[in-house]
């Protein structure tokens, strides 16, 4: 019997429930403190903050049930243990740095899968982050703008009511300011449209593609992206018409969306910088001993790797030990081929010596 | 006439290849193949076979996958790893007890034979079924699979204590009804031989 390195307690849905309560509540601290006591706390924003809040707990509800699984549980906590120890602490604070900047900012993976894809993700992923890095603190009074008490054309801007510095109407970091949520528009959009595009033709994504776990994330950014330039176009072009339908279609599409976050494809975004942690890992398995085939004798993974694999495997109730005492998880994958061919084989064979009375 | 199923019958590999090449025609993964073709004990028998995924009922590779990757279709096929959340940490490559998923390194995911979905999800046979010309992979029905082969499909494996179902059968003698895998050990090993730089077989051993 292996022994569980990271043993799990209590139910899993009310362990899943506390985290998630925990998420919910502080955010709302946050948004109280940061908002100093709500009063820089904008109530036309109070939907999204709302929405904001049911997803924050939803999305300590799924992360907590996923870290229940054991693959994942040993995963997370292997990678953690790995990336603080204090002998190589600031090698591998370094070595984070560079798989953050490869992996997470310019998603040099998905350039090597396809470069349509890379460009479809790359600007799905930072116009969205560039959205949010302005609309979440917006919505949690955490920034907020006012005009200079003394001069109109003057505009302050505060962060947890710390001035962050002002600009002047009509310069190019006051339209900058003012379009940036135009500009992470734009971008969703070029992504959208290189993504539709890619499913649209892709003969082998269109067969696997679903509805819901695939399109329905492209047609709400979509939604966001347009109801959202919509409101620049009514300010500017069209004197305002519409504009309060049009701010609350937008508002619906929005809060549809955050409170989508925890479910389906958009949860990737909070499960992906587990790579991360892999990535140390891999590293810690690569630099060990390393695990040979009781068949072959060849190498064929990190020893690290596979002692983790006959834990996991014993709390999933995998039962992978052998009437000989061996286990077949110190097998590697090209003896297991070739083990199924030679059983198969043996099995006529047998089959015919006895029918010859061989046997 | 009953739905048609995917049967693997090792001892009728020839070894030709077709179905290696035809995979990598198939367009959920174009230009790389997923079969596997192992020549099982080069120095002394020219045995070779092919390796499909096998498409469990409970697929080990998505119990032991921790970033929850690996799905099946409503209609039993197991896909490769989705592309948004696999982080390439090679557990199903090490636990698949038939030896089948790829772990590519290049885009740092895992594939595997995904039975080419794009064609069994219209009703078209998979490449490999397509091309292979021994009858070694089949994509047929029930009834004409018993009609024409000697022995009888099963889908009921055992590796040690662990029982497993699959989708794909694989043919047996009449008597068999589930084949319970042991460790077959080979001749020699190419770790276990002298080094012999005009090998051959030893050579290319290496190079699998």
């Amino acid at each position: 019997m292996q022994k569980r390195i990271f043993p799990t307690t209590g139910s899993d849905s009310a362990h899943a429930m506390t985290w998630g309560l925990i998420a919910a509540t502080s955010l709302v601290i946050g948004i109280f403190v940061g908002s100093r006591g709500l009063r820089d706390f904008d109530p036309a924003l109070v939907s999204y903050a709302g929405a904001c809040v049911f997803s924050a707990f939803g999305l300590g509800y799924r992360y907590a049930m996923w870290l229940r699984r054991p693959p994942t549980r040993l995963y997370w906590y292997r990678g953690w243990h790995i990336f603080l120890d204090r002998k190589h602490f600031m090698r591998n604070v370094f070595h984070l740095g560079r798989i953050f900047w490869n992996n997470i900012v310019l998603q040099r993976f998905i350039e090597r899968r396809s470069h349509k894809r890379w460009m479809a993700h790359w600007f799905l992923a930072w116009g969205c982050l560039l959205a949010g890095a302005v609309t979440f603190p917006l919505s949690f009074g955490w920034v907020r703008f006012e005009t200079s008490v003394d001069n109109q054309q003057i505009y302050r801007a505060f962060m947890f009511g710390i001035p962050l510095g002002s600009f002047r109407l009509g310069t190019w970091i006051a339209e900058l300011t003012f379009n940036i949520l135009d500009v992470a528009a734009v971008m969703v959009l070029i992504g959208v449209f290189f993504a539709l595009w890619r499913r649209g033709r892709d003969h082998g994504a269109m067969s696997v593609q679903q509805f819901s776990n695939d399109l329905t994330p492209l047609i709400m950014l979509f939604a966001i992206c347009v109801t959202g330039l919509f409101l620049t176009v009514s300010t500017h072009l069209m004197h305002g018409l519409y504009y309060i339908f049009l701010s609350q279609l937008h508002a619906i599409t929005v809060i549809l969306t955050l409170l989508c976050l925890p479910f389906g494809k958009f949860f990737h975004i909070f499960q992906r910088p587990a790579q991360l942690g892999l990535d140390f890992y891999k590293r810690a398995g690569a630099e060990g001993p390393q695990a040979k085939c009781i068949r072959c004798g060849q190498e064929y993974g990190a020893a690290l790797q596979i002692e983790d694999l006959k834990t996991v495997q014993a709390e999933l109730q995998i039962r992978f030990q052998m009437t000989d005492g061996s286990h077949y998880q110190d097998v590697c994958p090209q003896c297991r081929r070739k083990n199924l061919a030679l059983t198969q084989d043996a099995l006529w064979r047998s089959t015919d010596m006895s029918k010859r009375g061989l046997l | 006439m009953s739905e048609a199923a995917f049967f693997i019958d090792y001892s009728r590999c020839i070894g030709c290849e077709a179905c290696v090449n035809a995979c990598a025609e198939c367009d959920t993964h174009r230009g790389t193949s997923m079969i596997h073709l192992e020549t099982i004990d080069r120095r002394d028998s020219v045995q070779t076979a092919p390796q499909i995924c096998m498409h469990c009922e409970d697929p080990i590779c998505a119990q032991v996958c921790p970033a929850d990757a690996i799905k099946k279709t409503p209609d039993g096929v197991v896909q490769s790893s989705l592309k948004p959340r696999c982080i390439g940490c090679s557990n199903c490559v090490l636990s698949c007890p038939f030896g089948v998923p790829k772990y590519m390194s290049g885009i740092d995911q895992m594939m595997k034979c995904d039975m080419c979905y794009d064609r069994s999800s219209v009703g078209k046979k998979p490449m490999c079924a397509t091309v292979c010309p021994s009858g070694a992979l089949t994509y047929t029905s029930m009834e004409e699979i018993q009609r024409t082969r000697q022995g009888i499909p099963v889908n009921s494996w055992k590796f040690g204590a662990e029982e497993v179902k699959t989708k794909v059968y694989v043919m047996v003698p009449r008597e068999v009804t589930r084949v319970e895998i042991g460790l077959v050990q080979i001749h020699s090993t190419p770790s276990a031989l002298p080094n012999d730089p005009y090998d051959v077989a030893l050579m290319l051993e290496g190079m699998e």
